[in-house]
């Protein structure tokens, strides 16, 4: 208790800056991923996907991001155990977030696309087990999250796989592949609309102090998405098209308007993914601030200080621009035939997912929805090569990454406890 | 920062340089009429640098044939089966190396088709490629087939496509037949090596045709699965 009282100020500082190191790990690592179909399928440029998921990402982070939250501040670990010793707690989510935050270093230097959800995640069961106690786990939450390793992916693959048969169907085995993308694009358009502002509404705007019913929600919903299919169409009308005599090239037409309609899902995923993930390092950082503040009392139910959600969303916006260029800049060679048709089905499946789970409140990555919405693009004959090695890579470095998060947890809360006591 | 990204997932597909390939290969086939002229010319300087550009071309599309190789290791997903992407390269090859192989024979020997048969012997090998020319035409489809993923209306385009090869590849088989009838009609008055290598050439302008089908069974054969 006297070191909280004597050393607050001195921890949150600490923790702010850990939970600023997390969020902008999460930048750095994850942004080829959430951003990295549009690019290589050429529906933005590099520069243009880093505006678009700044924007995005701070506004998914900020209006979207607090559902999250809890599950892994409370979720996981039961904040009962931690009655008497509250500094353990603090340390403890220190300690969670330098593990994390450099693990993803580590990662995003190496090139590895780890999920930032599950560092986070091993990381606090790694303190919680070996520092305090194995009681302190609540282990069926933990086998959730590994069980999320098969399901998320299967959703969002199931999703991709449904988007872009949809696609083949009503486009492209037509007669008039251009007519049938002018009048369906903008259908889909309004299906991502949807879900974005759906989410959005039901979940974000809470935190800015409006709350909306159910129904309202969905009529709001509904009036954005048309929205924003308007304004699709209305780009689209605008697109010159060489007059195509050949079907070969009405194909290509049909992917400058599917190109469109990339630009959008690419700010749905940017959101999504603002949403999920800046849970990860603003969650513990809100548990430490809490307990602080309060002197030690492990409330049930803590407001979220007002400067944690902007101070994420700085974080993962600066990693982005800092580092996210230079992951993004890797693109371009050796991928063929992602086209924005193909890209746009992967990424809307793993917007959806995300956004869903989100909902839901289960902590899962976004790296886990898109390896699983391009395997299901794949499935369905639409990406012209998938290697298989290195999805199996990536789903290895799920498996790491929690008992990795978890050792470095326990290194760096063994290191702070010691300074302090 | 590597690119082991997510994007490495989306490994490099063999569908462009398959197209790639068999363009190689219809072009490498196409400077025969030229040099048969040049042969009938006795222009034979000419003949040789013709067989050279034929013999670059078919060197680039080994080059090419390797690369697809290369580029499909073992735990490559796609929509075709990786090994009817091998069968196919391998098949699209042997038109560059027949082709290669014709113009040296006939350039070694410095052998000119009779002056009878000439006539007959060029329409013969401009339909032996016109095969060709089609089977490229048909392999060109493949970007368009994955575009609809494989179902639908450009499946049936290709299985067109492929027909008509078999009627090309059916004509320059009875232009084969009538050839032969007419070089035995006159073969007593020529060089009796001369008309066994003859013979022969007939036989491997014909395998252009005979190799263009086989590229458009095994296309046939990918679209069936």
């Amino acid at each position: 208790m006297e070191i909280l009282i004597n050393h607050g100020s001195v921890l949150i500082m600490f923790a702010a800056v850990v939970g600023f190191f997390m969020a902008w790990g999460i930048g750095a690592n994850d942004v080829a991923n959430a951003m990295g179909t549009s690019v290589g399928s050429k529906a933005l440029t590099i520069k243009q996907a880093i505006i678009v998921a700044m924007i995005f990402e701070f506004a998914g982070a900020y209006l979207a991001g607090g559902e999250v939250t809890s599950t892994i501040r409370k979720g996981i670990i039961d904040a009962g155990y931690f009655v008497d010793i509250p500094e353990l707690l603090v340390f403890g989510m220190i300690s969670a977030l330098l593990a994390a935050g450099t693990w993803l270093l580590i990662a995003s230097y190496m090139g590895w696309p780890v999920s930032t959800t599950h560092s986070i995640v091993g990381a606090i069961v790694g303190f919680s087990a070996v520092g305090v106690s194995p009681d302190t786990v609540a282990w069926g939450k933990v086998g959730g999250i590994v069980g999320s390793w098969i399901i998320t992916p299967l959703i969002a693959g199931v999703f991709s796989f449904i988007i872009f048969n949809s696609a083949q169907k009503l486009i492209f085995d037509t007669d008039k592949p251009l007519e049938k993308a002018r009048k369906w694009v903008p259908l889909y358009m309004f299906l991502a609309g949807f879900v974005l502002s759906l989410v959005t509404i039901k979940k974000g705007l809470k935190h800015i102090g409006m709350d909306i019913g159910t129904f309202e929600g969905y009529m709001y919903a509904i009036g954005v998405a048309v929205i924003v299919a308007i304004i699709g169409k209305f780009f689209i009308a605008r697109l010159k098209f060489k007059t195509a005599k050949s079907r070969r090239a009405d194909y290509i037409n049909v992917e400058k308007v599917f190109a469109v309609l990339m630009v959008i899902t690419a700010c749905c995923m940017a959101f999504a993914h603002g949403s999920n993930d800046v849970a990860n390092a603003i969650g513990p950082l809100a548990a430490v601030v809490s307990v602080v503040e309060s002197g030690g009392e492990i409330a049930s139910k803590a407001a979220l200080a007002w400067w944690i959600l902007p101070l994420g969303g700085f974080g993962i916006v600066a990693g982005l621009a800092i580092f996210g260029h230079r992951v993004i800049a890797t693109i371009g060679k050796g991928i063929t035939h992602l086209t924005p048709s193909r890209g746009f089905a992967a990424e809307l499946a793993a917007a959806c997912t995300v956004v869903v789970a989100s909902g839901t409140g289960l902590p899962i990555s976004t790296t886990q929805t898109l390896v699983g919405a391009v395997l299901g693009v794949g499935m369905a004959r639409g990406i012209a090569a998938i290697d298989l090695g290195v999805v199996r890579n990536i789903v290895v470095s799920w498996v790491v990454t929690l008992p990795v998060g978890a050792g470095l947890s326990i290194m760096f809360f063994w290191m702070i406890k010691g300074a302090f006591t | 920062m590597s690119g082991n990204t997510i994007l490495g997932v989306f490994a490099k597909s063999p569908i462009k340089p398959l197209e790639k390939h068999i363009r190689k290969v219809h072009e490498c086939a196409a400077h025969l009429p030229e040099f048969f002229r040049a042969c009938a010319d006795q222009n034979w300087s000419r003949a040789e640098e013709i067989r050279k550009t034929i013999s670059t071309l078919e060197k680039e599309a080994d080059e090419l044939k390797r690369e697809i190789r290369n580029e499909l290791p073992g735990g490559i997903f796609m929509p075709v089966q990786r090994t009817d992407v091998l069968e196919l390269v391998s098949q699209q090859d042997k038109i560059a190396n027949k082709a290669k192989d014709i113009s040296g024979r006939v350039l070694g020997r410095k052998l000119e088709a009779p002056e009878q048969l000439l006539e007959e012997f060029e329409a013969y090998v401009n339909r032996c490629l016109d095969a060709v020319k089609q089977a490229a035409a048909a392999i060109n489809e493949l970007d368009d087939l994955l575009e609809t993923g494989f179902r639908g209306r450009e499946v049936d385009l290709v299985e067109n496509m492929i027909e008509k090869l078999a009627k090309i590849e059916d004509d320059t088989d009875s232009m084969q037949i009538s050839l032969r009838r007419n070089l035995m009609a006159i073969e007593d008055k020529l060089n009796p090596i001369d008309v066994m290598f003859l013979y022969q050439i007939i036989e491997w302008v014909g395998e252009l045709a005979d190799l263009a089908e086989r590229v458009g069974a095994r296309l046939e054969i990918m679209l069936a699965r």
